[in-house]
This record gives structure tokens, sequence and C-alpha cells, in this order.
């Protein structure tokens, strides 16, 4: 039900209301309304009921363990809900002068300073508002860096297949031809593949590492040389930073550009469509393209950087300074782990991963790639399950929800038919861990004595299982009133 | 599902079949219906559009993924299969019987590099690994 058909005339919310009548009288007659805006006449109660109702409906990291591969669906500490939430900072206005807002800007600043540390990059610009957004900065700059040397030949980005979907998308918006590489058995980026598609015409290189198939890529430094020998630029796709975060820096790695997702690997709230956050990073040669605003620290005051210091940059990505509420969750996120933390982050992750790759391989299922170590997450393939019994790999991920778990992703990434991709995230327990194998157990062993059980799943749910093909048909977005 | 043997192959999972009067049709197989999964929509080219070998041709989206189709050869498209667009899930029921468009071959050629049956067989048996 829609909070529109809670509505009944003259309802009103009186908490939501405003206390004065507005005063329009500045404002040209023909900008003026001349009906209501079409809000639901709801009361307060039934405003609150409404959207509790819907929260308990909700599967949430609150609530369930959130194995989803490849979207790091962790916890967010209250706290750096608490702290980015003071009244100081909400109540702060974008335009207030800078003498005003020295605490925030001082805050901005050095979660530049610790990305940078963490990342190995030569800068860092918190402005991006996603991570596609993040991604697309990178490949401008990139593409900014080769124009600015009269060099107007390089048309080609290099995708390996294992590579996130955003990746090529962000090529082609950016003006570029892909260029697909393959993966090698061993989920590696095929080293011969890549020397044959280099080239004067290479612009970059986009890597996600560790890649969506859940492992490091063994030959980046040998990768990085054989791009840069091309005169083409890397591209790091920190969508799995939590797998190496404190362990190993992708500037060491080679890379000129990094995007980071704040609300994964630095916990700020995530999914619902955010609102999402990732600053990128970049090398020495990109310093002159990197977009503002950003923080600066000189003679004891800190300072907005706009192009008047940095003439060559890409620009502005919003009016003001990105999602500033999301940076300040991530900022006390990194201040409360330290740089022990910081550590402790990627060996959980990945030990976490490990752990329930272990368990689930000891309790039947097919891992992908079972010969590599997991990253922080894997991925187990019911394709032959699927052979024997029909079940398939969305049989599964519905019969989990009727368990109390969220669906780990599912036919992603492509390569690997019937697949799972897990990640279980470096903030769950042993003891969570524990009770999410006995549930994929169970489902297993249901498997071969209830498979209608399974295919029919999900039974506990407030909707079963959906007519998928109906809903992308039929798509039902509007609510219109009924005259 | 057999594959059908009068009909030729891509690797990348369209079928030709060649008709009387010269013009080739193009659908996607079977098997790459069932790896799509329930399709949703299908979006074809226009009469008179003229593709390489190779070329984005037609989009065939499933719940699960949207897939490129390639035009197994290259040439002019002269009929189109409007009514699938209506009924994407028959390539579901039938992908050996749901064609998507017809093609006037520009150089004929190019068929005697597709798959045969067999050849298309063992792509699948390499595919499986």
């Amino acid at each position: 039900m829609l909070i529109f058909e809670h509505a009944r005339p003259g309802r009103r919310n009186y908490s939501q209301a405003p206390e004065n009548a507005a005063d329009t009288s500045g404002i040209p007659e023909q900008y003026l309304r001349k009906k209501q805006p079409l809000l639901p006449e709801v009361s307060e109660m039934d405003t609150v009921r409404h959207y509790t109702r819907l929260s308990q409906k909700n599967f949430s990291i609150d609530t369930e363990f959130y194995p989803l591969g490849s979207c790091t669906m962790k916890y967010n500490p209250r706290a750096c809900n608490a702290l980015a939430m003071l009244p100081q900072y909400i109540g702060r206005h974008p335009l207030a002068p800078e003498d005003t807002g020295q605490g925030f800007m001082a805050c901005l600043h050095d979660l530049q300073e610790i990305l940078k540390d963490v990342t190995g990059m030569a800068g860092i610009s918190l402005a991006p508002m996603a991570g596609a957004q993040g991604e697309l900065i990178g490949v401008m700059m990139i593409r900014a860096y080769h124009e600015s040397r009269g060099d107007f030949e390089r048309t080609e980005i290099i995708v390996p297949d294992a590579a996130h979907g955003t990746n090529p998308a962000t090529a082609v918006m950016c003006g570029f031809k892909v260029v697909e590489i393959a993966t090698d058995k061993k989920g590696n980026v095929d080293i011969d593949a890549l020397k044959a598609a280099v080239g004067p015409q290479t612009a970059g290189l986009m890597l996600t590492n560790p890649s969506t198939l859940g492992v490091f890529e063994e030959n980046v430094t040998e990768m990085s040389r054989i791009v840069h020998e091309a005169g083409g630029l890397l591209y790091y796709d920190g969508a799995n930073l939590n797998a190496v975060l404190g362990k190993v820096k992708p500037g060491d790695m080679g890379f000129d550009v990094i995007h980071i997702n704040l609300h994964k690997t630095f916990s700020t709230p995530h999914g619902g469509g955010g609102p999402g956050s990732a600053p990128v990073g970049v090398s020495k040669r990109l310093l002159p393209f990197i977009p503002i605003p950003f923080v600066k620290f000189e003679n004891g005051q800190y300072d907005w950087v706009t192009e008047k210091e940095v003439p060559q940059t890409i620009g502005r990505l919003s009016a003001h300074m990105g999602n500033a509420g999301v940076l300040l969750r991530a900022y006390v996120y990194v201040r409360l782990l330290g740089r022990d933390g910081m550590h402790r982050i990627a060996e959980f992750a990945t030990l976490n991963a490990n752990y329930l790759m272990a368990e689930l391989k000891k309790a039947g299922f097919e891992i992908a790639y079972p010969t590599r170590r997991a990253s922080h997450e894997f991925i187990v393939t019911l394709k032959n399950v699927k052979e024997k019994t029909g079940i398939t790999a969305m049989n599964l991920a519905k019969r989990l929800l009727d368990k109390g778990f969220h669906a780990p992703t599912t036919y992603f990434p492509i390569l690997v038919p019937e697949c799972l991709l897990i990640e279980p995230a470096e903030t769950e327990s042993k003891q969570t861990l524990d009770a999410f194998v006995t549930a994929m157990k169970e489902i297993l062993a249901e498997i071969q004595e209830q498979p209608d059980l399974v295919k029919n799943a999900p039974h506990t749910m407030p909707l079963r299982k959906l007519d998928d093909v109906k809903a992308a048909r039929e798509l039902d977005l509007c609510w219109k009133p009924e005259d | 599902m057999s594959i059908p043997t009068d009909l030729k192959y891509t690797k990348s999972h369209e079928w030709v079949k060649t008709e009387a009067d010269g013009t080739v049709t193009v659908g996607i197989t079977d098997h790459a219906q069932e790896l799509l999964g329930d399709m949703v929509f299908v979006e074809l080219p226009q009469v008179g559009d003229t593709f390489t070998q190779k070329q984005e041709c037609a989009v065939a989206e499933s719940v699960k993924a949207a897939a490129d189709v390639y035009c197994p050869i290259s040439g002019e498209v002269v009929e189109v299969n409007t009514p699938l667009v209506d009924s994407p899930e028959n390539i579901n029921q039938d992908a050996f019987n749901s064609w998507l468009f017809k093609l006037k071959p520009s150089n004929s050629d190019e068929l005697g590099g597709l798959l045969d049956a067999e050849g298309y067989q063992t792509l699948l048996d390499s595919e499986e690994h």
C-alpha cells in the first residue's frame, strides 16, 4: 500500500507543517503555484505506522546477515551517524564563510590525507557523489591527460571481462572504444591478451582488484608495466578495496587513478540508492586535472582549492562539497579504527570469506575457483546441481530468505554459470557465519529430499515468488489519484 | 535439445538459415535462450538497416541480462519478425523457430565461415569445460 492510499482530504501531519505561511510577496505572479502540490494528506500516526511497517518488511544490514557479493554490505557503526549529525554539521550552510567552518573543513582535510596515505596516491578529491561518478571522473582525467599532451590518438580503454559492468559503461560515456580482454583459468587477466591489446591507441586500462571473481590479480605489477610502456594510464576500481585496505596500496601497484567507495569500504550507509560517495585519488601526473573543490591547509587556515589554483581541473561535480554528510561519517569511521584498525579490515574481510568458503566446500558446495585463496568474496556455482536437479542459483537464493539471510549476489559475474557471489564482510562474527553455513547445508539437503520446497521459495516472505517477466514488461511505477 | 542440422551457427550463439530466395533468416540458439532465461524484450533492427558481420544488430533482454545479438554475416535487413516484440517468450519456447530478422547478404562467402551443427555442438561442449 502506498502512502497516498492512506490519504484522506484535510488530514495533516503537524510535526512536519511549517510554523508560518510562506512569504511569497517577492515572487512574480507567473511563478506562483495555482494548485496545491500533490502531497499525501495523512496524519502523523498513519505516516509513522506506514514507514515503520515498510521498514519491517525490508531486509537490511540492521536486521539480517547480508552477504551480497561485490556490494560490501557491512555494518554502519552508530557512532559515525551520531557524530556526523551533530547540529553544528547539519546546520552548516554550504556557503557559510570558511572561518566559521574550520572544524568541518579540518575533518575533510584529514579525510583527504588519510585516504591519500592508505591508497598511496598523490592527491585526493572528495567531490564525486557516487561510485559511477567517481569512475566517470577518473576516466575523464585520463582523457584530459592525453589531450593536454596533444595526444589525440588514444581512443581505446582496455577492460578485463571480469570487471564491474560499470567499467566499460564509463569508458563509453567518455567517448572511448572498449577493448575487452579475457581471464585465464585461474581468474587472472590473460597477460598475452593484454600485450596484444596495448598500443599507441591505448588510453588506459580499467581494473577491479581484487576482481569480481574474488581473487587478487597476481600479475598486477606486470600489467601496470605493460600498460605504462604503451603510454596508457591505469585506473583502479576501488569497489573491492576492503580486501586489501591497509595491506597494499594501489599507488604502489602503479595505478594513476582510483575511486574509493566510501559507502562500501568505509561503512557509510549503503543501499536504497545511497547517497554514495566516491573520492578519487590520483598519481602525480593527473594532479593538474583533479576535480574541485578540495581542502588545503595553509598558514594555520583551512581553505577551498578552486580553479584558480588548478586551472586544468576537469571541474566541479556538484554545487558544493560532494555528499558532505557521507564524508563526515567516513571520517569518523577511519578515526574510530585508527591505523591498526584499518589493517584489521582487510584481515577480517579475507578471513571471513575464506572461512565461509572452506566451510561451504566441506558442506558439498562447488567453489568456482577452488585453487585460489578468496579475497573478501568468493563464488559458489550450482552448475552441476542444476544439471542434476533443475534447482537454480535463484531458487537457492530465494530459499535463503526463508532462513533469515539476505541472498548473495546471483548470476554475477556472468563468467560463471549459476553462480552465487558471497561476501560476508569483516563485521560479521563466526557465529553468524556458522549459522549461514547451517542454512546452506539445510538447503542442500532439501534440494535432494524436497526439491519443490526450494523451487517455490520463498514461503515466509511478505510476497511469494515474483513474476519477474511481468514485473519487467508491465512497469507500474507512478501513482495517480483517481479523479 | 538437438541442434538442427539444416542451420548454420556463430560462436556468439546466433543461428542462420539460408532461404530459397537467397536471403538468410537469423535467430538466437536454444543454448543462448537457456543462458539468458525468461525473455522480457527484444529490440529488432529496422528494414533497410545494413550491418557488417559481427556488428551489434539487435538486443535480447531477459530477466537476468540484456544481450546484444551480432549480425552473423554482412547484409541488409529485408524483413523483421515484428510479432516477436509482443511475445518474446516464444524464443524461450522454440528458439529455432523464433526468427528475429531476414537479411539480404552482401557477401555470401561469409556463410562458408559459419559453424555447422556439429561444429556448434563442439563449441558448446568446450564451453562446458
